[in-house]
Parts: structure tokens; sequence; C-alpha cells
């Protein structure tokens, strides 16, 4: 189970816990409950959401092809935002930064019939993307994303903006 | 990954039994609706009624549904969170997927 190194109460939090995505989703259970009285339902989703995508891609990405290696996450409540820090030691990300927020292509391909084909084109459908867009939801639903690498280890820190509860 | 496939007036309608779609249970998702809809022609609705929260891995899942089941059979939406709405909107799937309010006869695929 994820180990629980928070001390310092309902403002701060954080988890030490192995790159598995069960370990992940026990994880964002945790973090979301440990803040969920404190902001709104919508930004409770959008938090659980970017935390999926960050640490999945941890999992997926950084610690593929080697063994499940750890994960540090650290919250911190700001007024207006809940301040986020993912720290590993897997690999580094591709060009030192994070991807841009582009969408995978719709997929559409010349060829297909305009108009009325949205839904219904088959050869649409054949060609959609089935990933790609975890950047750019994280992209989207973040603010002040930045990443450092410091000899083997990453750090990604990013804020989750807070409407008022 | 529980899901539960009943036929209501023609159209298969796949209930998900879990709280999430997510990269936890991606493969698991795609390898039930491989062997709950093999075979089906026409329209398939994935009912996410119970489901509150589908990441970019359970996104993809559920698109690769729709591309093994295209052309023989259509693969629809119906109740999907406010949550699970958001993903589909910020990342354009609302204009790929017919998404339903509810699910058709929910009351008779389940006994509810």
């Amino acid at each position: 189970m994820a180990n629980d190194m928070s001390t310092a109460g309902a403002d701060r939090a954080a988890f030490h816990f192995r790159a598995e995505t069960g370990e992940v989703r026990a994880v964002l259970r945790r973090a979301v409950a440990r803040f969920a009285r404190q902001i709104t339902a919508e930004d409770a989703g959008a938090l659980e959401l970017v935390l999926a995508e960050v640490l999945n891609n941890v999992v997926e990405h950084a610690y593929a092809h080697r063994p499940a290696g750890e994960i540090r996450l650290s919250l911190w409540r700001a007024p207006a935002r809940l301040h986020c820090l993912v720290e590993d030691l897997g690999r580094a990300l591709p060009g030192l930064s994070p991807p841009d927020d582009d969408l995978p292509g719709d997929g559409t391909p010349d060829r297909c019939p305009p108009d009325d084909c949205a839904r219904t084109c088959a050869c649409r459908v054949r060609d959609l993307a089935e990933g790609g867009w975890g950047w750019s939801l994280i992209r989207a639903l973040t603010e002040d994303l930045g990443y450092e690498r410091t000899g083997k280890a990453n750090r990604l820190r990013f804020a989750v903006p807070l409407a008022s509860p | 990954m529980d899901l539960l496939a009943k036929t209501v007036d023609g159209v298969l309608v796949v209930r998900v039994n879990e709280d999430r779609i997510d990269a936890a249970v991606a493969i698991q998702f795609k390898d039930r609706m491989r062997d709950l809809a093999a075979g089906a022609g026409g329209r398939v609705i994935l009912d996410l009624g119970r489901v509150g929260f589908v990441d970019s891995s359970g996104l993809g899942a559920i698109v690769a549904a729709m591309k093994f089941l295209a052309p023989a059979s259509r693969l629809e939406l119906a109740a999907l969170s406010p949550t699970v709405g958001k993903v589909f909107r910020m990342t354009r799937m609302d204009t790929i997927f017919a998404i339903h309010a509810q699910a058709p006869a929910a009351g008779a695929v389940d006994g509810e």
C-alpha cells in the first residue's frame, strides 16, 4: 500500500509509493479525499484527472522497461490553487521538457466525405488515435507547469487552480 | 472488470458496473468488450452511469472498442457523469461518439 508520509495537517499531504497503476489508483483516492472538503467537486475531478495523467505517465514511460521504481507526490494548498510536485528516478522526459498540448489528430482523412460523416464514417473511426491526450489534459488543467532533471531525478511541478468553494 | 450486456429493443446495452475506467483496467475493459460485443451488429450503447472517472487510458480503451466494433457495429455512449463528460469534451472525443443522456430502458437492463 502507498505510504502516507503526511504529518502537517489538512493543507498539505505527501505520498511515497511504488510506480504501479494499482498504487496510483490508491494514491489518487487518498489524495483527493484529503482535499475533498476544501475544494469543489469540479476541482476535485480536475485534480484527480491531472494526477492520474501525470502519475501514470511516470509508470508507463519514465519507468517503462525497468523495475518499478518509486514516486513521491507532494501537495500544498494555497488560497486559490493546489501546488503539486511529482518526483521520480525514471527516464528523463524526451527533450527535457513536457510535451506541448497538441491533441492527436481526429483521424479524419481527406478521403472521408465532409459534413454528415462525423460520427458514422467508417474510415474516420478506423484512423482514430487511441491515446496521446495526456499532456494536453495536463496542460489544460494546470498552471505554471515546470520540469527539471537533476542527476537521475525528475521533478515536475504544477498548480491546479481552485474555484472558491 | 464487471460489464453486463443486455439487448434492449434490438440494441446491445453494455453497462459498466465499475467506478472507474482507468490505466489499471484499460486492457481488461477492452478484452471484456471484445467478448461481449463479438458478433454484435448494429448499435452498441455503453452505459457509463456508474462510472465516475475515466482517464486518458480509459478513454483510449473506449475508442479502441469503437474501432474494433466498426464497421459492423457502432459504439455509442450513455449517462456520462460531469467529470467523465469533461474528459470527452476536452479531447474532442464528444464529436466522435453519439452521447445519450441516459441508456435506453435503463430499468430493464439490470432490474433496477
